[in-house]
């Protein structure tokens, strides 16, 4: 039988919070809001069995009220929403545990919630609030009235194998099947398979087909940075260079070879970078973006991002200690007139994707430490998140051979149809039919399991369990398997799979990216062992196959072929790209700028991409494993944004700390994406510096978020890129150590701003001496290092004020002499407090160090030949506000030297006086802190 | 003075087990982090450790409710283990997900078996939430090892979605200020500066999460069982704590915790 079990606290604050966003969406009739959990429970159990259910787990006495196989009366109009069939449902999963527990019979759950909407709403309102607010059409199902349960049947695979004809295709034939499969492959690599299934006189099988184009995909095979690339820049001036690039990825790899700094572990052969700690510690760090599926499905996309990010860490046998986000979003009060066809409201990604990044990392125990958040009409259909891990591995201790006759075992999660199709999904642009044709590439992570394989692998890794590791990523056991085995070959049973549902066949078993899943070589006598650690951490062991010798990828369902190629085709047999890229650098415009006035710098202040992301950030918890040294915000109200986290990682002896911090300035790369890389890396080492790190020990990570690189336009600003960053890993000695390219972020064929992100990673030699923005102390002095630039291209106060400027900051020379000079003065206990000049420059700066420690600041703004407003608000690299005690005047004078100079000192009084502008400190915390009033 | 040994037990999706176990050695204690499994299948006896931290986490991902199916696990497959650890006077501290489970399981306030009429629910503002907040340990409560700190304050953080302590009617609320409140949330308590602490007034954000007259922790009626929403684990060493002014250390909780285990 089945029985319904209805749940309602009468306060949930979730009923509340819809009555809240009702108004957003343009329903102001909506009075109030009660949400139900809804439980349906299938078995042979009693009315009693049920009632116990309720009273020991359920229902909770002091709040709940529950009805058990009755109506609950509806209050107004009532929608169900419920998770499609298959999707992961830990609430239906632990009432089944939980019935096991009390030792009833077995049981099968599934759930669903319910809204009784009240108010005088029209069927038009009920379809706004459903659809935007209470349910996602992409994972969810949803009704007015009552849903009825919909149980998925027992798991077995429908073992259909299928040949797919090439041989007689035409060329329109060949590109057609690779838009319907979704393969996203184009006509030259379409004929190189159709020539290898010739050659072996035979019909590609459904599964080789899919396994080719994952193991081809761009996201998988990054064939647009292998690619030989022509490209013709035209300079600001007119200038015309050509130039031939050998594949950017080499490019970028060549720097980190040339550098080669001993503290230096692995760089871009593996999941994620590694440096070295201490002695006894590496560190290991990765970023990684989840845009397409954030942008359908926000909780979901931005949940499995930090999943998906936090098992490249386990993937290099770290134990995951952190993580990062940096998050770009359409405007928050974009008018619903302009949002297109099929896209959510930015509002509503940016409130998903959040509660997504923190539900995961909460969930995992990881802090969540160091981000940013930019706003920007580019991103409105395609927003990016960008999703970072950092991990603690003892030295050496990370193995990465696999071994003829190792096992080939899979740890974790179940599979499902979820996430088929996600690396091709993720290697072709959207548009408002996307939803319909890969809503299976979203789902929703399950961080319990996860997390079960963190500790699980830790120990193995102890136990040297394992000799080789990877994770289950975009192409699930087709690309980690595929990959593991590139150099043995594979015997692969799909048969031993546990699957979540019925009628999976074998190319979607072997395809599907499931999440929370990590695949491990084991030698056969050490499997017993494994066995026992995971039946210990509640961990499921299946057993696939074994690494062979071969060479060859054999996949079989029981008896029943599924796959089998060569892995030197399967690897190497993808023809290399030659594509044609152009960019143009703005020209330069006359550009007049306003006085600016206390209005002006207020605007500058309350502006979303500067203005406190407190609400956010407060959603992640920056405490957990009790090493958080410098925060996200900092002061004595906990509201002036930090430059960059510090962390002591937990077990780690002697004061040594990491650093983290990041560099994104997407707004100069419209201008010109070379000097935005070198802009980036600067801000990046800027924050990183401020907080006490030592700029001569910095590893960096890049992504790349583009366009469809097809398009000249947009493979020349990224080559233009790419080249900014190799010359900028020269210039500041900081080598490369991983990155991410995500392109094709375009929708209805409009691009987003080529947005690098740069990630850097660093030491602070002594925690103690690790600093913020607010430490200062009244009558402290105000110091300046570096040197203002007229250009405001790419500046916020050119944005702000519409000053139409293209010109764009000169990238430093010679960087890491100023950096070394403060980074002294910081280490030997001489600086207060530090804050670097970025968006709205050195007035943005001042202020928010004054509001960060709740002082008043006053600068004269040394004018340097510009006029006052330049001075206050460009956008020049290198620049960073310092604050020392009066005493110790002479002593940074002499360690500053020729790169800083005083400007001011930090006063008892109640304002932030910037040369003539005087601006009440009242009123620039109320700017940061809740925006422009009136 | 002996090092006691203190259990930390570890069921699928705890964390800041590592913390407390950190915090445990630093008062003297010495901690073992335990899987649930190893508890059941015997492997791990309750009955040979001197005290109990049910340390902070999403035990089972928090799903049907925070702490809800360890604490049925605590009900069905250690009542007698437990009731005989609390006759024999041993400490128990639940911290966050710890006191979820606590209240959850019925032995906070207790007494086990009796119907609850005090529970942790979502926070008033709807999500979850980490700050900084001002603690004071009730010079009032009746908990005989907490006694040595009675009338201290803590700074600490809290992380958590479902911290909101809730009662099922006026009398209960009574019962509790009876000598079973342990920790309240002071005025400020957000604010590291403050020089002045206050009860907190229910006023968000210093009550975090809209707890009942500003509970943030509570003990059974022995005093032997004790939990508490925020983490004075992550606050035991002087560079944990953010700018601000000296003092409000979680370690001497710690301490009070492993003397009451000696």
């Amino acid at each position: 039988m089945t029985v319904r079990i209805d749940v309602t606290a009468p306060d949930d604050p979730r009923g509340a919070h819809v009555v809240a966003n009702a108004p957003l969406v343009g329903v102001v009739a909506l009075a109030g809001c009660r949400v139900t959990r809804v439980h349906h429970v299938e078995g042979d159990v009693t009315a009693t069995q049920i009632a116990e259910l309720c009273e020991q787990v359920l229902v909770d006495p002091v709040v709940d009220s529950s009805i058990v196989d009755g109506v609950t009366p509806a209050q107004g109009r009532v929608v169900e929403v419920a998770l499609m069939p298959g999707a992961t449902d830990p609430d239906a999963r632990e009432l089944e545990q939980a019935a096991r527990n009390l030792g009833l019979p077995a049981i099968r759950v599934v759930t669903a919630r319910r809204y009784d909407l009240i108010g005088e709403l029209s069927d038009t309102d009920v379809a706004t609030l459903t659809r935007r607010l209470l349910a996602n059409d992409t994972i969810e199902i949803s009704t007015e009235g009552e849903l009825p349960a919909e149980f998925a049947g027992a798991a077995e695979a429908d073992v259909r194998v299928d040949l797919v004809p090439l041989d007689s295709l035409s060329d329109d034939e060949l590109a057609q099947l690779s838009h319907e499969r979704v393969l996203s492959l184009d006509l030259r690599e379409m004929q190189a398979i159709q020539a290898h299934f010739a050659a072996e006189g035979r019909h590609p099988r459904d599964a080789e087909l899919e396994t080719l184009a994952q193991t081809w995909s761009e996201h998988c095979v990054h064939k647009t940075f292998r690619a030989t690339i022509d490209l013709t820049h035209t300079a600001a001036d007119g200038t015309v260079t050509r130039t031939q690039h050998d594949g950017l990825l080499p490019a970028l790899r060549e720097v980190t070879e040339e550098l080669d700094p001993p503290w230096l572990r692995s760089a871009f052969v593996d999941d994620a970078g590694i440096v070295a700690f201490d002695d006894e510690f590496d560190i290991a760090f990765k970023v990684e973006t989840h845009n397409h599926p954030s942008a359908l499905e926000p909780f979901g996309g931005a949940n499995t991002g930090v999943g998906g990010v936090v098992r490249d860490v386990i993937g290099v046998s770290a134990r995951p200690i952190a993580c990062t986000d940096v998050l770009c979003f359409g405007p928050a009060d974009l008018p619903d007139d302009q949002l297109p066809t099929g896209v959510l409201h930015p509002r509503r990604i940016r409130d998903g994707v959040v509660a997504g990044i923190g539900d995961y990392g909460n969930k995992l125990g990881l802090p969540t430490v160091n981000g940013a958040v930019l706003y920007h009409e580019g991103y409105t259909a395609n927003p990016l998140v960008y999703c970072g891990a950092l991990g603690i591995l003892p030295h050496g201790s990370h193995p990465t051979k696999p071994e003829v006759g190792d096992r080939i075992i899979s740890l974790g999660g179940r599979v499902g149809r979820d996430g088929i199709h996600g690396a091709t999904f993720s290697s072709a642009g959207m548009d408002a039919s996307t939803v319909d044709h890969v809503g299976s590439a979203v789902q929703i992570g399950d961080p319990i399991t996860e997390k079960g394989l963190i500790e699980v692998i830790e120990r193995a890794r102890d136990a040297h369990l394992y000799n080789a590791i990877t994770d289950c990523g975009a192409g699930g056991f087709s690309s980690s398997v595929g990959e593991m085995g590139e150099d043995l070959g594979v015997d692969v049973d799909l048969s031993a799979v546990p699957l979540k549902y019925p009628g999976l066949q074998p190319w979607e078993i072997w395809l599907s990216e499931a999440q929370e899943r990590i695949v491990i070589a084991v030698p056969p006598a050490k499997l017993h062992m494994l066995r026992d650690l995971c039946g210990a951490w509640d961990v499921e062991v299946t057993d696939l196959g074994t690494f062979t010798g071969s060479e060859r990828l054999v996949v079989r369902y029981g008896d029943t072929p599924v796959v089998d190629v060569p892995m030197a085709f399967l690897h190497d047999g993808i023809p290399r790209r030659e594509m044609d890229a152009a960019w143009a650098d703005s020209a330069p415009t006359d550009v007049v700028v306003p006085a600016i006035g206390v209005s002006h710098v207020l605007r500058l202040l309350a502006h979303p991409n500067v203005a406190s992301k407190e609400d956010i950030i407060r959603r992640y918890d920056h405490e957990v494993r009790g090493g958080t040294v410098v925060r996200p915000y900092v002061g004595p109200e906990a509201d002036g944004p930090a430059d960059a986290a510090v962390l002591k990682p937990l077990g780690t002896a002697g004061t040594k700390a990491v650093v983290l911090s990041n560099g994104i300035c997407p707004s100069v790369g419209r201008h010109d994406p070379y000097a935005m890389a070198l802009l980036a890396m600067d801000e990046a080492v800027r924050n990183l510096v401020a907080v006490g790190g030592d700029p001569d020990q910095v590893a960096v990570l890049d992504n790349f978020c583009w366009g469809d690189p097809t398009k000249s336009d947009r493979l020349g600003s990224l080559v233009r890129a790419v080249q900014g960053c190799t010359e900028g890993a020269r210039r500041y000695s900081m080598p490369f150590i991983s990155g991410k390219d995500s392109l094709f972020n375009e929708f209805d064929g409009e691009a987003i701003p080529g947005t690098l992100l740069i990630s850097a990673l660093g030491l602070v030699p002594d925690l103690h001496r690790a600093i913020d923005s607010a430490g200062m102390a009244d009558g402290d002095d105000v110091w300046l290092v570096g040197e203002h630039q007229r250009a405001l291209g790419g500046s916020l106060a050119s944005d702000e004020f519409n000053l139409g400027a293209t010109d764009v900051p000169t990238p430093l020379h010679d960087p890491l002499p100023r950096y070394r000079a403060i980074h002294a003065a910081i280490a030997s206990g001489l600086i207060s407090a530090a804050h670097d000049c970025s968006d709205g420059g050195l007035a943005v700066a001042v202020a928010e160090m004054a509001i960060a420690a709740r002082l008043g600041v006053t600068i004269n703004v040394p004018a340097d030949g510009f006029d006052p407003a330049t001075a206050l608000v460009n956008e020049a690299p290198g620049r960073l506000v310092l604050t020392a005690s009066v005493a110790e005047r002479p002593a940074v004078a002499a360690m500053l030297g020729e790169h800083g100079r005083r400007i001011g000192s930090v006063t008892g009084d109640t304002s932030v006086t910037l040369g003539e502008v005087v601006v009440p400190l009242d009123q620039a915390v109320a700017a940061s802190t809740k925006g422009l009033v009136g | 003075m002996s090092t006691p040994p203190v259990l930390i037990p570890h069921a699928s999706g705890t964390n800041r087990d590592e913390e407390a176990a950190q915090a445990i050695r630093l008062a003297g204690g010495m901690p073992t982090i335990a899987h649930v499994n190893e508890l059941r299948s015997g492997e791990v006896r309750i009955a040979d450790y001197a005290a109990i931290l049910l340390p902070g986490g999403f035990s089972y991902g928090d799903a049907l409710g925070a702490g809800g199916r360890f604490a049925l696990e605590l009900r069905t497959w250690f009542a007698d283990e437990l009731a005989a650890a609390a006759a024999a006077g041993k400490p128990m501290l639940g911290i966050c997900n710890g006191f979820q489970v606590l209240v959850k399981a019925g032995l906070l306030p207790g007494p086990m078996g009796k119907p609850r009429s005090v529970t942790l629910t979502e926070n008033a503002e709807g999500r979850f939430e980490c700050r900084w907040v001002t603690l004071r340990i009730e010079a009032s409560c009746r908990s005989g090892w907490l006694g040595s700190v009675g009338g201290t304050t803590i700074r600490c953080p809290i992380a958590h979605g479902e911290g909101r302590v809730a009662v099922a009617d006026a009398a209960t609320a009574d019962r509790l200020e009876d000598g079973l409140v342990a920790f309240r949330y002071l005025a400020d308590g957000t604010r590291p500066t403050s020089s002045h602490p206050n009860a907190a007034s229910g006023a968000y954000p210093a009550n975090p999460n809209g707890s009942v007259n500003d509970i943030a922790g509570i003990c059974d009626e022995q005093g032997t069982i004790v939990g508490l929403m925020p983490h004075p684990e992550d606050h035991v060493l002087a560079w944990q704590r953010p700018s601000g002014p000296e003092g409000g250390s979680g370690l001497p909780l710690f301490e009070a915790f492993v003397a009451g285990a000696r």
